[in-house]
């Protein structure tokens, strides 16, 4: 343990006095190990593409990427490796909370800092890593929310009786905890918007279209359906059309949903869906931001949110469609 | 006095009393609940969704039955299956493509190849239960952690649609006819099994296997054959499900089609007062029992229970059906009712 502990110092040691040589040998160059979870979906493949189109060597950095396959014992080999390889940075976007402390405390022995990405670590010492850099789903929840009464407002309907419902996702999940507390907040700012019912769709096409089809015969007069996530709303949108309603920009119904996938894009293209809100996998341009501030020797703050967007249909879709990236 | 413990004594009466006070409740809770009405042609509310919503379990229910009767084990990779049958469906109908307007393959014919796929997962739980005598739970439950990777790889682990109105028409309805075409298929399902069990002797041979396969061997019965054809027909109930599931959604959506509803098929026929243990069944038991689910989930939904609440709901209804139906239980108040009386008795003296 000691003679370890002796050649972690000796290494770490070497590192820091070689930092200043290895860095003028490498023209410049910024290194940042990416330890990446895996290619799961589509979202992981759009984030690890950002890191790769952001870190590249025109733009003055050294990107060594790691895909651990969603392991956490290959994600903490990769960091192992790229203390060894004294990078600059060491941005981890980790497979699970617990069991980084070890590794952790080596990279901050080895005076590397760690930036955490897209999920959380659970640690007993915070200041094991620099900053943590992802999606705020209360924050989208509640840019759905002032989207609905920008809406509204610019339907002339600002002063109306508003009737919502809300497909929720998988109860317990992030997304569904942070998404129905932010569209909370705004809906509890519109004294004359009702929430009438909440239940959950379980992020499925078919549940939302079953739990649709159920709001639809309990509320006649529904007019705005909140789905968390764009499946939900794919079957929801089947449900009204099948009682004889019509939703979308030119319906009785509007609809909105979250994470924009491409086939909400499709759905808002064919005029059945007014919004989705973006859950956004860009997190290598924030990660870029934040190294800079590091260099120029600037505090950076502990929990950064990744800018997210929103898609309506007063956009031009198609356009946008050809050139997301997911 | 006399007609009502014949009556009470009847098998079906207590999955049938449970469903009716499941209606009662409903109809008490929400009170359109029979209501009737037609939209785009088609028979809407409340109870049309009950029936409609409930076609994948009762057709899984009816397989389930079947299995468990044959082999006293339960057929746990279905709803895996679903999405095996979903996915060789559709992506063969979209030629491979993830999204599709218009057909690149036949569909009926992508259909039959996903009954294929599905009879043959069916075949190959059968095989491991049948011929090399693995616990049903252990064999099927190969199927049921591959089934959804299977299932993701044939579509390359992204949501395969088939954006094509007929594709739509299995899981809604077709044109001109007022009724959702899965009350359809699931009506044809359950009197097919129905008449195959009782005009054959086969209903017969399945209970003797499950009663006693060794018993069943030695007066002239192939019980290795029953046990894998109870799990062949499964996968095919399982097939059909899938393909209603999938019509539905227009999609194979490889991690949700099915996603649980092997428990509750399994808590269907259950609920339908057949023993888990295999043997005697009755397969309009296990059709009534998922209905009465499905009228749980539905009412559930039409009270606005908050959803994070639901499951304790659920979960208290099942445990009051399946006691009510525990013969230990009713031993019990039986006892307890005796010694009130003998009580009551030494009172009085």
């Amino acid at each position: 343990m000691n003679k370890k502990l002796v050649s972690v110092l000796a290494v770490s040691a070497m590192a820091v006095s070689m930092m200043p040589l290895s860095a003028f040998a490498e023209e410049d160059l910024i290194t940042v190990g990416y330890a990446q979870v895996g290619a799961e979906s589509d979202w992981r493949t759009a984030n690890t593409e950002s890191f790769k189109s952001t870190f590249t060597e025109e733009n003055g950095y050294k990107l060594i990427f790691d895909d651990a396959q969603q392991k956490q014992e290959n994600q903490i080999k990769a960091i192992r490796s790229f203390i060894q390889q004294e990078v600059d940075y060491i941005v981890v976007a980790p497979v699970v909370e617990t069991g980084w402390e070890t590794v952790l405390q080596e990279a901050a022995d080895a005076g590397i800092p760690v930036i955490l990405s897209d999920r959380m670590m659970d640690l007993a010492d915070d200041s094991l890593y620099t900053c943590w850099v992802g999606g705020n789903f209360i924050k989208e929840g509640e840019t759905c929310g002032n989207w609905i009464a920008d809406y509204l407002e610019a339907q002339g309907r600002g002063e109306e009786e508003i009737n919502l419902v809300t497909i929720q996702g998988t109860i317990g999940a992030s997304a569904q905890i942070g998404r129905t507390e932010g569209v909370g907040n705004i809906v509890a700012e519109h004294e004359n918007w009702t929430m009438l019912d909440m239940q959950s769709g379980e992020f499925t096409q078919a549940k939302g279209q079953e739990v649709m089809e159920s709001f639809l015969k309990s509320y006649d007069d529904i007019d705005v359906v909140i789905c968390e996530n764009d499946n939900e709303a794919f079957g929801a949108i089947d449900a009204i059309k099948a009682a004889g309603k019509t939703c979308g920009p030119d319906g009785d119904i509007i609809v909105v949903s979250f994470d924009s996938v491409k086939a909400a894009f499709d759905a808002m293209i064919a005029g059945d869906l007014n919004a989705t809100f973006e859950c956004n996998p860009l997190h290598g341009p924030r990660v870029a931001e934040i190294i800079q501030k590091l260099e120029a020797g600037e505090e950076v703050e502990k929990i950064q949110y990744v800018d997210e967007a929103y898609f309506d249909t007063s956009m031009d879709l198609e356009t946008i469609l050809a050139e997301r990236a997911y | 006095m006399e007609t009502i413990k014949k009556l009470t004594a009847k098998r079906l009466f207590m999955p049938i009393f449970c469903l009716a006070v499941m209606l009662v409740a409903a109809v008490i809770a929400s009170p359109d609940f029979f209501k009737i009405g037609v939209q785009n042609g088609v028979l809407y509310g409340r109870i049309i969704d009950v029936i409609n919503r409930g076609s994948e379990t009762v057709i899984l229910a009816v397989g389930m039955t079947l299995v468990v009767a044959a082999s006293a084990g339960t057929d746990i990779s279905v709803g895996a299956v679903m999405a095996v049958v979903a996915a060789v469906t559709c992506a063969f109908t979209a030629g491979g493509q993830q999204s599709v307007n218009e057909y690149i393959n036949n569909p009926l014919l992508g259909a039959l190849l996903g009954i294929l796929a599905g009879v043959a997962c069916g075949c190959f739980n059968g095989f491991l239960v049948a011929k090399l005598k693995i616990q049903p739970m252990v064999a099927t439950l190969i199927l049921f952690t591959a089934g959804r990777g299977i299932a993701q790889l044939l579509t390359n682990g992204q949501i395969t649609y088939v954006r094509v109105e007929s594709f739509k028409m299995l899981g809604a309805s077709i044109p001109g006819v007022p009724i959702p075409t899965a009350i359809f298929v699931t009506v044809l399902v359950v009197v097919l099994t129905m008449v195959l069990l009782k005009k054959t002797a086969m209903g017969m041979y399945i209970e003797s296997v499950g009663i006693n396969s060794k018993a069943a061997r030695l007066v002239g019965l192939k019980s290795t054959k029953i046990i894998f054809m109870v799990y062949a027909f499964s996968g095919f109930c399982a097939s059909i499900a899938g393909l209603i599931n999938s019509s539905r959604i227009y999609s194979a959506d490889a991690n949700n089609i099915g996603l649980n509803l092997e428990l509750d098929a399994i808590l269907a026929v259950a609920l339908g007062g057949n023993s888990l243990a295999g043997g005697k069944f009755s397969l309009l038991g296990a059709v009534i029992g998922a209905y009465t689910i499905q009228t749980l989930t539905t009412t559930l939904y039409a009270v606005s229970v908050s959803s994070d609440q639901i499951p304790v709901y659920k979960a208290i209804v099942v445990v009051i059906i399946v006691s009510l139906q525990s013969p230990e239980l009713g031993k019990m108040i039986r006892r307890l009712k005796a010694k009130a009386s003998a009580q009551a008795g030494k009172g009085a003296a």
